[in-house]
């Protein structure tokens, strides 16, 4: 049933692959930040419309499936002239769809920042700008460190769903590996053992950075 | 085809398996859910760990890699399960684990009140469970657990990966036959929104619900 040979055969081609994972985990997340908290902000927004609108892009995005959106990226782009590789259309995808998560996390962090905040910002004559960076910001990101870190967790977790748009990451090549000897055991068992092996501790890591956090608090 | 044609054929190929595959899938990890929830409380240690082993392994590693193991890596052991059943049993186990989470920490926010009350009457560990905290615990959980069943409905499109024709199979299809890519992906998108607009409203007004006259 399960042959030790061939595991190990084949285990230095996914290790290989697990870079394209990890980077687009990365890359992904930067992105799923820069624009989560341009959606936190822009939601706050003054002007009606904006609000209206980001709120309504946000919750078409959170729900509809992150599968059928990097399809709806790989494949419709390219008919209005925006052909994406892969990784690119892949990182696109994720990064998108969990900036929505996000940017209610940030939401609830910024909500969680007392208004006398605000206050003492105007009182010291902080333009609107530097309030955010020097007085609201520092204060809404160290108590959502450990959820953001569970995002990650969930964000490489998600990654093996670029297979379905050709990008070759560590389920791709498990899949090809597979199909070329007809032994699907050793490659997907792999493969579960990598995330597993990567993502229990950093959860793991997690939980005891938000008890020391509570703990602060 | 118009878009109105796309919109239909759609619905009309994909959507009850879609619907099949959440609804079982549902079920099972509401149910494996509270098993394991349960038992990562229990006395006895060889049961926590157990479910504790069963609940890391499968929020540790990722929903597809456990649909392909499942559906593809099985059957080398002489387990070979039909694509339905393959999917409805990986996103249950899934969701399960993640569930499971939920009831733990309901039950955990019950009050310690509401047992040493229990005590107090004189009440079996069983009765207490049943009677009083599993029916606050409940309600308390009612919003996180609409939030787990709109997560598990979008993850079902993963199910179109291991040939099980849903309404992402059916896009597939349609748009290799009728090259209608921005309308069919379009309406794709649509149809998932409108199955879980509902929820996501229903679970709104679980959370108002339940937060009303608590502090």
């Amino acid at each position: 049933m399960w042959n030790w040979d061939y595991a190990f055969s084949i285990l230095p081609q996914i290790l290989s692959a697990l870079k394209i994972t990890i980077s687009a985990t990365f890359v992904g997340f930067i992105l799923a930040l820069f624009l989560g908290l341009i959606f936190s902000v822009l939601v706050r927004s003054d002007i009606k419309i904006v609000s209206l609108a980001v709120r309504g892009i946000i919750q078409f995005i959170r729900n509809t499936p992150l599968l059928v959106q990097l399809y709806f990226i790989f494949y419709v782009f390219p008919k209005i002239g925006i052909s994406l590789k892969p990784f690119t259309a892949g990182v696109l995808g994720v990064g998108i769809h969990y900036s929505t998560y996000l940017s209610e996390v940030f939401r609830s962090g910024i909500e969680a920042v007392p208004a006398g905040q605000w206050e003492v910002a105007k009182a010291l004559n902080f333009s609107h700008i530097q309030a955010w960076i020097k007085i609201i910001l520092p204060q809404v990101i160290p108590p959502i460190i450990p959820v953001i870190g569970n995002y990650l967790i969930t964000m490489f977790k998600e990654t093996p769903l670029l297979s379905a748009i050709t990008l070759v990451e560590i389920l791709q090549t498990a899949k090809i590996l597979g199909a070329g000897s007809f032994r699907y055991l050793e490659g997907f068992t792999i493969v579960g053992i990598i995330f597993f092996l990567l993502s229990y501790p950093s959860s793991q890591l997690i939980k005891k950075l938000e008890v020391r956090l509570g703990a602060k608090n | 085809m118009t878009t109105y044609e796309i919109f239909i054929s759609l619905i009309k190929a994909g959507l009850k398996v879609t619907i099949q595959v959440t609804f079982f899938a549902a079920i099972l990890a509401l149910v494996l859910g509270f098993i394991s929830g349960l038992a990562r409380m229990s006395r006895y240690r060889t049961i926590r760990f157990i479910s504790g082993v069963y609940i890391e392994v499968f929020r540790g590693t990722s929903l597809l890699v456990q649909l392909f193991w499942i559906y593809f890596a099985l059957p080398m052991m002489g387990i070979r399960l039909s694509a339905l059943t393959a999917g409805v049993l990986a996103i249950g186990l899934n969701y399960g684990a993640y569930c499971s989470e939920v009831v733990r920490s309901a039950i955990q926010n019950v009050p310690v009140g509401q047992t040493e009350a229990c005590i107090a009457l004189n009440m079996t560990k069983t009765q207490r469970m049943v009677k009083v905290i599993i029916p606050q615990a409940f309600v308390m959980m009612l919003p996180n657990l609409g939030n787990q069943l709109i997560e598990l409905l979008k993850s079902t499109s993963l199910v179109s990966m291991i040939t099980l024709t849903d309404l992402t199979y059916q896009a597939n299809i349609l748009n290799a036959t009728t090259f209608e890519t921005t309308k069919v992906y379009t309406m794709l998108l649509v149809i998932y929104f409108i199955i879980g607009l509902p929820l996501s409203k229903g679970v709104k007004l679980l959370e108002a619900k339940v937060s009303e006259g608590r502090v």
